[in-house]
Parts: C-alpha cells; sequence; structure tokens
C-alpha cells in the first residue's frame, strides 16, 4: 500500500519524463582514439540520446518497479557496497540526493538495466564522444581553445562540492545538456577502449599481434578532457560506482520513442 | 502509459520463460556470476541457463570460432589444463566456452569446432547468446573485448576458474599447452573433495 501510494508519487511527477533527442550522427567522425586498425574515423550511425542524465528521481522509480535493483538486493556481483549509499534508504532518497541531481554511484550493470527498462540502452563510447564533441552553435567544437579551456575547468573543480541539478544552463545544439561539467558517464562498451593483449610473450608475437594486437593511439593528446574521461572508464569494473559516476541511456534511432 | 504497459507485458512474455524461478536465484551466493541469469545455447543446440552450471568447479573463457591465432590456443590452454589433471579429478570439471561472436558464431560453427578439436562433451561446452548477454558476461569475467572493423575481435584471454558456487577463484592470461603452474594448482584445489 505505502508502495503503491510511493509509487503514484514518483510517477505523477513530471520531472520523470525522459527526453531522447535524435542526433543525425557522422560516416566518419574523428575519434580520439586511433586503434590500429583504423585511421581514427568512426562511422556514428543517427541515434537518440537522453538529453539530460537519469536523475535520482527517475532512479528511484525504476527501482521502485524492480526490486531487484534496490540498494541491499543487487548482489554483489552486479552493485559494490557503495551502491546508491548517498540515498537516505532503498526507496528513499532523503537529504543527500536531491530528485532533480543526477544519479550517482551506481555499477554499469545497474545502468543498463535502466536503460533496458526504459526500451534503450547505455550509449557507446564513440555515441559518446561525438555527442560530447559539440558546443551550442557547432556540432564539432573540439579545435576551439576556450571550449577545451571551459570543459578542463570542471576537472579542476574540487569533487566534494555537491553535483548541481541536471539540465541547468545552454543545451548544445542537439538540445543535450551536461555532457561536460556534471558527472562522468558510463559507457556500454567502458571495457573496451583501452583493451590489449597482454599474452603476446606466450607463443609466436607476430602471429598474436593479428588477434591480439589492442594498441590505441589517441589522435589529439591536448584533449585532456576527453583522455580523462577514457582513462577513468578503462579503470573500472562493471560492479564499480563513485560519488560522480552518472549515465544517461540512448537508442537507435529507427526506434520510436514509447 | 498504455504503450509502455503493452511493451512491458510483451518483454515479459519474453523473457518470463527463460528465468529461473526467483527463489533459485536467490540461493545462489551473492558474488557468484551464476546470479546473472543468462539463456546460452550449446554446440548441440541445446538452451541453457548459466546457473545449471552449479555444482561443479568450472573453467571459462571467451573466445570467437573464425579467430586464427589466439582463439584455438585458448581452447590449446584449457586441453592443456585437462590433461595434466587426474582422471579423477578431470571428471569433476566443467568447462564452458562462451563465444564472443554470436552473429557469426551459429550452433553450427560451434559444433564444427567442437567436433574438430575432439572435444570431450562430458565436461566441454562452447556455448553462444545474445550479444547483450556477452558483454554482461565478459564484465562479470574480467573479459575485455572490442569488435573491429573487420570482424575479428581484440580481446584479454582470461581463463576464469569458479567455484561450484559460481564464485570467482582466480584467472590466468596464460596462453599455450602448458598450463600456468599456479592456475593448475589452484584448479586441482578447487577439485579436492571437501573433508567431511
Amino acid at each position: 500500500m505505502r508502495l503503491t501510494a510511493l509509487l503514484m508519487t514518483v510517477l505523477s511527477s513530471g520531472a520523470l519524463a525522459e527526453d531522447f533527442v535524435r542526433l543525425p550522427g557522422q560516416p566518419a567522425f574523428a575519434s580520439i582514439l586511433r586503434y590500429a586498425e583504423s585511421d581514427g574515423k568512426v562511422s556514428i550511425a543517427p541515434f537518440q540520446l537522453m538529453t539530460r542524465p537519469v536523475t535520482n528521481a527517475q532512479f528511484l522509480a525504476f527501482v521502485v518497479k524492480h526490486p531487484e535493483w534496490r540498494r541491499g538486493a543487487a548482489p554483489a556481483i552486479f552493485a559494490e557496497p557503495r551502491y546508491l549509499e548517498h540515498w537516505s534508504g532503498p526507496l528513499l532518497l532523503g537529504d543527500s540526493a536531491e530528485p532533480e541531481q543526477p544519479v550517482t554511484r551506481v555499477s554499469w550493470f545497474a545502468a543498463r538495466a535502466y536503460c533496458e527498462a526504459s526500451n534503450a540502452r547505455l550509449p557507446t563510447w564513440s555515441e559518446w564522444e561525438y555527442a560530447a564533441a559539440a558546443d551550442a552553435t557547432r556540432a564539432d567544437a573540439r579545435q576551439d581553445l576556450a571550449w577545451r579551456d571551459r570543459i578542463l575547468r570542471w576537472y579542476a573543480k574540487p569533487s566534494n562540492a555537491a553535483i548541481a541539478r541536471v539540465g541547468q544552463g545552454v543545451p548544445d545544439l542537439h538540445g543535450v545538456h551536461d555532457l561536460h561539467g556534471l558527472i562522468w558517464e558510463w559507457v556500454d562498451d567502458y571495457a573496451a577502449m583501452l583493451v590489449s593483449a597482454d599474452n603476446r610473450n606466450q607463443a609466436d608475437p607476430d602471429l598474436l599481434k593479428f588477434c591480439g594486437a589492442g594498441a590505441l593511439d589517441t589522435n589529439d593528446r591536448e584533449n585532456y578532457a576527453v583522455l580523462m574521461r577514457i582513462a577513468m572508464l578503462s579503470a573500472l569494473e562493471g560492479h564499480d560506482t563513485t560519488g560522480n559516476l552518472g549515465f544517461r541511456c540512448a537508442r537507435d534511432s529507427s526506434e520510436d520513442s514509447p | 502509459m498504455k504503450r509502455t504497459l503493452v511493451l512491458l507485458f510483451a518483454a515479459l512474455a519474453v523473457v518470463f520463460p527463460q528465468t529461473l524461478p526467483a527463489a533459485d536465484l536467490q540461493t545462489i551466493p551473492e558474488n557468484s556470476v551464476y546470479r546473472f541469469d543468462a539463456v546460452l545455447s550449446d554446440q548441440s543446440g541445446n538452451d541453457f541457463h548459466l546457473g545449471e552450471r552449479r555444482g561443479r568447479p568450472l573453467l571459462v573463457a571467451m573466445f570467437y570460432t573464425s579467430c586464427r591465432y589466439v582463439c584455438p590456443l585458448i581452447i590449446d590452454s584449457v586441453k592443456g589444463v585437462e590433461h595434466a589433471l587426474s582422471e579423477t579429478e578431470r571428471g569433476r570439471l566443467g568447462i564452458l566456452l562462451v563465444s564472443l561472436d554470436p552473429a557469426r558464431d551459429d550452433t553450427a560453427a560451434l559444433k564444427s569446432v567442437f567436433d574438430k578439436r575432439k572435444l570431450d562433451a562430458t565436461r566441454w561446452t562452447l556455448a553462444r547468446t545474445s550479444e547483450s548477454n556477452v558483454r554482461t558476461l565478459a564484465a562479470l569475467l574480467g573479459v575485455r573485448y572490442r569488435a573491429l572493423a573487420d570482424g575479428e575481435f581484440n580481446h584479454t584471454s582470461a581463463l576464469v576458474l569458479l567455484d561450484s558456487e559460481g564464485r570467482r577463484i582466480t584467472s590466468s592470461d596464460a596462453l599455450g599447452a602448458t598450463p600456468d603452474a599456479k592456475f593448475l594448482a589452484a584448479v586441482r584445489n578447487a577439485l579436492e573433495i571437501p573433508a567431511k
């Protein structure tokens, strides 16, 4: 009964609406990652991206509907002990987690489950990188030094300050908010970016390079902000959570919004 | 809203027959890989739940059949472990290789490798599952991989040892027919019948 009441409250608040926006994609996007087998160009198909990171209120509505993802119920293999630990209770945000702040302390498994429940998925790194290259007027502002400085300033801020609410400030030209300056975000292939084979010394190294060479080079060493993202994501395991790591969902563009 | 509900029920209808009873999942330790209720399909096309591997220690690795160099080595490595064990020890071990490439590794491809490599069906399973399950399983096992544009994959090639409850004991990145001594010792240890 109490649950039903709670569910009605969360469901009736307009804040739960998930806004997806279509991004046109790009046939040859210059990724900061240059893998050995490519020239650093990746093809980004059109896709939809949530205009804001998932909020505490939205994630609360998710765990109300999916008890297996509540704090204390989600098994350790999917979410470490710090999962949602800043919430007052498994179904209570409390003072340290405002409804409109982005949800953080969520594992990759939990983030994926949330997106799946929304008939969506996590964006890939390439999709995220492509989306995050935009500013208010340009689809790719990465060569603008002033833009880079503005982004880097966020990384220099101490991380103990309270996280702002989602969707403040000016969206980029696609209508997307908060790709920089608010939180770190999970991507579906977080584990894939720096894959390299550690076992080349086990047999003929020339042979193994074909199957095991995971070398990547960076096209753009000056773009520290994005490089930091890659380094951070690559250091994580799927059950990890951190106080400023959240997520947003994506969809293939052919799928209609429900 | 109505459409969402319809979608939800449609999703449930698809998912429901494939899930283990919740009560069974609850009896699995919470740090066990078997908490992931995935359905896989073996080299004969039979579906099974990952959790059905519970009950004996399991050697798990991820591979794909079109891989020319490292993947045959993964099978060699597992065979190396197999051969270093005594008959009794071998009989207690399960071996599961899951394809990273479900799009191309259909049942026939798995069956072909299974036969060509003369794998023992009493302990070996070559399996495929959905792409989404592959990513989840890889994350649970600590295997990192990336699909390349030409259809190959870059991947770390860990052999992962799970205990009979599906908890990770250790892993080995060493490839080749001669198993890593420490890893082999861990496998032996896991296969010992616990003293009563």
